[in-house]
Parts: C-alpha cells; structure tokens; sequence
C-alpha cells in the first residue's frame, strides 16, 4: 500500500466542485473568472511542454526528460503565489516553475539536451540551477533565506524537493536549521508517491507533514491536484515567512502519471489500477470541470489555450533542435572564476592538439609543455 | 531583483608588524576580512562564545555579533549547505570544520555543490566560500581528530586548496582565501597552531605561488603545512652531512606551483615530497608523475615519497611512528643520493 494518511486540505474536488474551507478560503477571494482561466493556461501549457519534450526525446533530440505529468497544479499554483523577488531552489522535476519564471522555452530543455548543466542564469529568473543531488537544495534555501532575513528584506527563499528526499540527511539538517534561524523559507514537497520505483511507503511511515512540528515547523497537508488549495497554502506559508514567524513545510499530495523519467518504465514497479484510481483526479481535467460549471469554459478559452500551447511547443522545438554544440574549449570555462595554473596548461594543451588537426597534415604538432 | 555582491571591499592599510601565533594570526585575519567587507560572514560548531575548539574565532562574536558570527547547529553538510546558499545571495561565507575528521559528512555539499555551481552557472553564480579545516596529526587526539584528507579535494575541480605553515602565510591567505571568488579549502596544521612568527599585515604572498623556504642545490624537497618546520630540520641536519637541501613549501595544493617545482628539480636533479596523508592517491604520487613528465631529462634518481602509511589514523601511541619525522625524511634524501 502505497497511500499514506489520505487526510489532507482541499478546495476543489475531482469532479470540479468548490468546496468551502474557513482556513484557506480567505487566501484565494481574488481568484476570480479570469484567474482561474490562466491558471488552466498555465497547466495546458506545461502539459504540452511535458509532452513535446518526450517526443523531442524518443526523437533522439534530448537524452533525457523527467516529466512532470500530474504534477501540474502542484507547481503551478506554488510557483504562481510567489513573489518576484522570492528566490526560488528546485531539483530537477520543476519544469512548470521554470516556465512561471519566464525561463525562455528551449532553455527548459537545453540541459536534457546535454548542451549544459544549468539553462538559464539564476539570478535572472530568481530560480537557482535544478539539483539532481537529492534534496541538497533544501539547505541552499535556508542559507540564502538567513541572508534575506539579515538583510532585512521580506524576500523568501522557497525550495521544491520529492517525497524521496525526505529521507536524506539534507533535507532534516535544512529543517533544524530553518528552525534554529527561523529562516524566512517554505519547503515545498511534492509528494507524487514514487521515488522512481520506490514507494513513499518506504521513505515515510506517517504522513510526510507529520515530521515537519517535530523540527518545530509547522506544516500544511494539501491536495496537490487542487491548484487552488495549493496556492492558498503556499499563500499561507510565504505570509508568514514575510511576517517574521519562520519556516512553513507543505506537503502536496500528488502523483507522477508518468515514469521517473524516460530512461524509467514504471509498469515494472506500480499497478495500473493505481494510475487509472489517479487519473481520476487529474490537476487540470476538475480546473476544467470548474470552468465549465461556472460557464467559463468557453470555446474561445478553449481555443485560445490551445494556441497558446501549440505556439509554446514549436517555439521549444524549434530552440532545442537548433540550439548549437557548444565549443569544445568551453569545456574549460568558469571551473574557477580566476585564472588557475594547472587548467590554464590543459587548456593550452588541449587547443594545441584540437589545432594540429586544422590546414595541411605537415602542420605543427603539439609540444607544448614538454621540456 | 537581487544581485549578488561580487566585487570585495577593498583592503584598508595597516602595516603594523606584530608577533602572532599562527592561531591567533587566523584570527587576525578573520578579524580584517569581517570589518573589511560586510558581506563576510563566518558559521560553524562553536566559533561564537567559545571562540571555537582552537580559539581560533576568540573574541569576534563579542565585536561583530550574531549575525556576522554564526553558531550552527552540529551538521556539516548544513553547514556548508548553508554557506552555498548565504554565497548565492552575494555573501563571503568563511566555515569552520571543527576537525578533519569531521569534514565527511559535508563532502557531498563540498565536491557536488561548492566546487561545481561556478561550472554548472556558466559562471553566472559565485562560490566565495572558504571552508577552514584544522588537520593533521601529532596532537595525541582520539580517532577522527587527526586526519589529512585534502587529497579528496585536490581532486575535485573547481575548489582550491590551501595548506598554511606559518603565521605570515596564514594571516595574508586567510585574507585571500575570503577576497577569492573561487571557493577555497583552506587547511591549518593544528599541531602548529602556537607557533609564533612575524606578520607583516600588507606582505604580498600570493595564494597560488609555492615558496623556497631554504634553498639548496642537492635535493628538492617538497612538503607543506604541519611538515614544513620538520622539513627544515632536516635540510639543517642534512646540510651537516654535506648534502644541500632545496625546501619548497607548497602552500597551495591545488593548483600546484609547478612553474617553482620544474625550476628547482631541474637545478637539483633529485626529488622527495613528503607529507602526513597516507601515500596512495596522495598529492606526493601526483606531483612526482607530473615533475617525471616535465623534468625526466633532469632526474639523476627517482623521486621518492615519504608518508603517512596506507593505515587509518592509528592511536595517539602510535602516531610517530606514521607521522614522517626527521630521521624518515633523512632516509628518503638518502634514497635519492643514492647512499
């Protein structure tokens, strides 16, 4: 069994009814018509992202995508409640948040393409370089978080992790430390059941919000198919950072449809009743059930979305299929931000024997560095 | 949007010579990069009230407070991880290890995170952290409290790594080790920490230039940190036998000076490298196959290693007898002559 205690906040239900809850209705009185609608945008749109770039792999175009699929409302509504000047710390799955953040599209991809090891500046889109290492960027958040706070600004360092990482050292010395230092961070876990073929039943044997008070952090459980009760609860969590009062630790209970990644085949490790039991509760199929009950879910809105996501996709495809190689010699660029002897020869070395293989084969062979 | 603080306050004058002991010339220079730069903030196990286990930190929490002086919790790797994160928003982080043996379990945050963000950024995000590590042996501490692992981190890209064996050197590259944009490892010989000597606070050393600390024309002996002193007895002892000893203190490890290495073993024709940390995958082994590399026309022998043996750190009883000491650095010179 894999469902920990199913218990947990929510403000729309799979059938796409609006349920009432006094602790989190007051947070979301401005989502309105128009705000619910790009908010659906938003998740088609992250939809296609997911699925142009599997094909962009199974094409031979990127080496590997780990898809979000499912996951949409979690990160959408999360990312969507931060501020500009939040500063974001996400592994490696939040593909939604870099597309919140305006991270161009082909630059999404650009480092399951190989051509790099971060897409996009951080600095640029407040959104810090994806970590593979699992949950070791929990503690950048507290870190940069203590910085804020020093600083004396309001900015909150938020970080995304998986129900996996739970378990690592990391990301338990993050929480004694937010604690300690009541670091203005929110730990975001998107708990999608699967730590590849491994189930959260064996990362947690309570619920995963649970541990948060015992670091003295309180914590939320959330639907994390309900971007409404994920943008209420992040809401939550930020204010209070904002306000002083410390870390907040939200669980968003959700499910990764797809494989880990599209190196995984996930029909080895999980039942198809489970996945079927979950589709069920597809983050964008009861957005658009709301829509449709509240009469919003125009054809226009329909058709503009659409577009929208079709555009997105040629756009990444385009960018990711012309994107060049980069140069071979910067292979040896920014190891260090100053001049370091022993690289500066390899590299001299290394451009000296790339040469020898430039003009005619009576060229000058390589000596450089021999004696 | 928030940028971060890349660019160092400049360094004030003073040229006040004094009389420190390599601990409290740390200090010293501690004390200079925090009122220098704002944005140097130092954190570890007990470096506030307590100054911390060496008193290396003594009397800084009172004078700039908890916000320039961090107590942590007991975690390496929140340590260091909290370094990487202070870093991304534009500070100088400078970290204590308590002890080598200690630095284990901030590893992965080290060689993953620190070494590696420069080159995953393209350069975009700065690591100026400085990671302080008393190491080595000849203290008589329990298991753990005596180890020399730097070669793990020589081998790691992106990190430089330092090693100090006096109270001039520790106090100017304490002070470059903070200015560095790159992160640096910087090593203290604890055994050495009462040691006095002269500081000359505005004395330009560089951080990545090795030292002829006595020069000779027989033998270059190559070594660093806790060994330097040992290493100049025994070029004195050597000098009495009539052999002319060339002793080069590394400083940095990583990158080694070899440009001051070449000159010497080509002027010499004999080389011995000598340090505490176990032999295999040591930095004597590396820098011994690059100097044969360059300089193989120049050997009149072959170059010979003298180390900590391939053991875990043995029990307090037992370390001079895996700690090189004089007469085990006079045996390799002997190698090399050919005696």
């Amino acid at each position: 069994m894999v469902e920990s205690s199913p218990e947990f906040v929510q403000l729309l239900t799979p059938d796409g009814v609006r349920v009432s809850n006094p602790d989190l209705d007051p947070w979301v009185t401005d989502l309105g018509g128009e705000q619910l609608a790009a908010l659906y945008e938003d998740m088609i749109v992250v939809r296609r992202i997911d699925t142009e770039a599997t094909a962009l792999q199974r094409q031979g175009e990127l080496g590997l995508w780990p898809p979000l699929l499912g996951q949409e409302a979690a990160q959408i509504g999360s990312s969507r409640a931060t501020r500009e000047d939040d500063f974001i710390f996400p592994s490696y799955r939040e593909n939604a948040v870099a597309y919140v953040r305006g991270v161009p599209f082909a630059d999404i991809v650009r480092v399951w393409r190989g051509n790099a090891q971060s897409g996009w500046d951080p600095y640029q889109h407040q959104l810090a370089a994806p970590n593979i290492i699992i949950g070791a960027q929990t503690l950048h958040a507290v870190g940069w978080a203590v910085g804020a706070k020093h600083d004396g600004v309001d900015s909150v360092a938020m970080t995304y992790f998986g129900d996996g990482a739970t378990s690592e050292g990391d990301v338990n010395e993050a929480m004694v430390f937010a604690a300690s230092f009541q670091a203005p961070v929110v730990f975001f876990c998107q708990n999608n059941h699967w730590a590849i073929s491994e189930p959260v039943g064996l990362q947690a044997v309570r619920s995963i919000a649970d541990r948060a008070p015992g670091f003295g952090i309180p914590s939320l459980r959330v639907d994390g198919n309900d971007v409404i009760a994920v943008i209420a609860a992040t809401r939550i969590a930020l204010d209070r950072a904002r306000r002083g009062d410390g870390p907040t630790f939200i669980e968003a209970v959700t499910y990764r449809m797809g494989p880990h990644t599209t190196a995984d085949d996930p029909t080895r490790y999980r039942d198809k009743a489970e996945l079927e039991a979950w589709k069920l509760r597809d983050p964008i199929l009861r957005l658009k059930r709301l829509l449709d009950s509240l009469g919003l879910l125009t054809p226009e809105l329909e058709a503009r979305t659409q577009a929208k996501a079709d555009e997105v996709a040629a756009e990444l495809r385009e960018g990711c299929i012309t994107m060049p190689d980069p140069e071979p010699l910067t292979v040896f660029d920014n190891v260090y931000a100053t001049p370091q002897g022993t690289l500066d020869r390899e590299r001299a070395q290394y451009a000296a024997y790339l040469s020898s293989f430039e003009g005619t084969s009576t060229s000058t062979s390589n000596t450089e560095g021999r004696s | 949007m928030t940028t971060p603080g890349a660019a160092v306050t400049p360094l004030t004058p003073d040229t006040t010579t004094k009389t420190l002991t390599l601990a409290k010339a740390i200090n010293a220079g501690l004390h200079r990069a925090l009122t220098d730069d704002p944005r140097v903030v130092l954190l570890g196990e007990d470096i506030g009230a307590l100054g911390g286990v060496f008193r290396v930190t003594s009397d800084l929490l009172a004078e700039f407070g908890h916000r320039r002086v961090i107590d942590t919790p007991l975690a390496e790797s929140g340590i260091i991880g909290m370094a990487v994160g202070l870093a991304y928003r534009g500070y100088r982080p400078v970290a204590e290890i308590q002890f080598d043996g200690f630095i284990y379990p901030g590893f992965d945050q080290i060689v993953s995170q620190v070494a590696k963000l420069h080159y995953r950024t393209q350069g975009a995000v700065k690591m100026p952290i400085t990671i302080r590590v008393p190491f080595g042996g000849g203290i008589g501490a329990a298991e753990h409290h005596s180890e020399s692992p730097e070669a793990y981190f020589t081998h790691t890209s992106g990190l430089r790594v330092i090693a100090v064996s006096n109270p001039q050197d520790a106090y100017s590259l304490i002070r470059q080790a903070i200015a560095s944009d790159d992160p640096v490892l910087y090593f203290e010989p604890k055994r050495r920490y009462h040691v006095k000597g002269e500081v000359v606070p505005e004395l330009g050393i560089s951080m990545e230039r090795a030292t002829i600390v006595a020069p000779g024309t027989d033998v270059t002996l190559v070594t660093y940190g806790p060994l330097v002193p040992t290493a100049r007895d025994a070029a004195l002892a050597a000098a009495d036998e009539g052999i002319s000893i060339e002793v080069i203190d590394l400083r940095s490890l990583s990158p080694v000076d070899y440009p001051t290495l070449e000159a010497s073993v080509r002027k010499t024709g004999r080389l011995v490298v000598t340090h505490e940390a176990n032999r295999t995958g040591g930095i004597g082994g590396e820098i011994i196959a690059s100097l044969t590399e360059s300089c193989f026309n120049y050997l009149e022998s072959a170059p010979v290693r003298v180390t900590g043996f391939d053991i875990p750190y043995p029990a307090a009883k037992l370390e001079s007898h895996h700690l090189p000491d004089l007469d085990r650095i006079l045996d390799g010179i002997d190698t090399v002559m050919g005696r």
